[in-house]
């Protein structure tokens, strides 16, 4: 095997693994999330760096080129992954329409909504009549 | 006699601002003893003015949740009000309130949802072959799967009993309802039953299935009706896992 896709291989698995762990760090990716990710960095690095691993998987399903199983194993995980997104979606579309019924419920329930009131007067009138004087400025 | 029923009317209403009124105003002369509520799912008219000035009592989603989203929130709403009966009723002015009576007639004891059919009676109803033969095919399959002749699968004018609207509070299907749900009440023991109504064509507004959609419409629809065979419990039992959960 060639050595030079090995290090891409190794240097790619490595920085994905960073930022997966640098996100959670920053709280921008949930624990839950990661999960699927971390584990498809670290058997990424693994294979990367353990070539035995790899020619022994390839030869397993019948792959030529051992690197070629990295990119078959790489494919599965974003498949995997992709399939998360989806049923993650579908939760977050059920909470939101539960969410979305109970809202209208409510605000049916709370009554109409709150209108300004109508006065007599003009504008002048907003303010008690001592206090027309006194009213500061936006200078002072 | 038994003291009377209470009973809701509830009308799915997606941009209607042209037909709301007299539908608001037909029920309220014909079924004068129901509440009517108009769910307006997210209509950017003058549905929920008109529907409220009309006497209607009115649910607003805030975002458009699509027609079975909109009929649940009517479910939850009866549910929650412990109403005996609930209607649905097209806000487009396809059904006449002036048939509830029918629907009400054939909701005896055993019976928990009562639906206005098209085609009880041959050669009445008058739509696009397209649309009838997609009608027919669901049909067909449902007639099978639960055992029962059920010839307008897709009629939205329907009256439910209590059990029937607990049933479909918890939970009732996403985008196109009404068939996958004869397969839910099926599932539940629950027992349907067909009576022959008239529908007008639309009085304004616009179907929620325009033709470039009738072919999503009828693929969404049979996969549902399929998944729904495999399902065995659809809905949650108390002390099952909930079906919608942060965790």
């Amino acid at each position: 095997m060639d050595v030079r896709i090995q290090i891409v291989g190794i240097i790619g698995a490595a920085l994905l693994l960073l930022v997966i762990l640098e996100l959670v760090r920053r709280r921008r990716l949930l624990e839950r999330y990661a999960l699927l990710w971390l584990l498809a960095g670290v058997v990424l690095l693994g294979l990367a760096v353990w070539r035995g691993a790899l020619e022994v998987l390839a030869e397993l399903v019948g792959i030529a080129s051992p690197p070629n199983a990295l990119f078959f194993v790489a494919f599965g995980f974003v498949l995997v992954l992709l399939l998360h997104f989806s049923v993650a979606v579908s939760r977050l579309t059920d909470q939101s329409k539960v969410l979305a019924q109970r809202v209208a419920l409510l605000e049916e329930r709370a009554g109409p909504p709150h209108t300004a009131r109508r006065r007599d007067g003009d504008d002048a009138d907003l303010v008690a009549v001592d206090d027309r004087e006194g009213v500061p400025s936006a200078s002072a | 006699m038994p003291p009377a029923r209470t009973a809701l009317a509830v009308v799915p209403a997606y941009n209607e601002a042209a037909t709301i009124t007299g539908v608001v105003d037909a029920l309220r002369r014909s079924a004068p003893g129901f509440d009517v509520l108009v769910i307006d799912d997210g209509s950017t008219d003058d549905t929920s003015q008109l529907a409220r000035a009309a006497g209607a009592r009115v649910v607003r989603p805030p975002f458009n949740l699509g027609i079975g989203g909109a009929v649940q929130t009517g479910f939850v709403f009866a549910r929650d009000g412990g109403y005996d009966l609930m209607a649905q009723v097209d806000g487009d002015g396809q059904h006449d309130p002036a048939e509830l009576g029918k629907l009400l007639a054939a909701m005896e004891p055993g019976v928990d949802m009562v639906c206005g059919s098209r085609f009880l009676v041959r050669g009445e109803y008058l739509a696009p072959v397209s649309r009838r033969a997609g009608i027919h095919v669901f049909a067909w399959l449902l007639s099978r799967f639960v055992g029962q002749q059920v010839t307008d699968p897709t009629s939205g004018f329907r009256l439910y009993n209590r059990r029937a609207i607990r049933l479909f509070a918890d939970d009732y299907p996403h985008d196109y309802p009404e068939v996958e749900a004869v397969l839910m009440l099926h599932h539940h023991r629950l027992r349907m039953r067909e009576v022959t109504v008239r529908m007008f064509q639309r009085g304004g507004g616009s179907s929620s299935i325009t033709s470039g959609k009738s072919l999503y419409y009828m693929v969404k629809v049979l996969l549902a009706l399929f998944v729904a065979l495999a399902r065995k419990r659809p809905v949650v039992e108390p002390g099952d896992r909930a079906p919608v959960a942060a965790g």
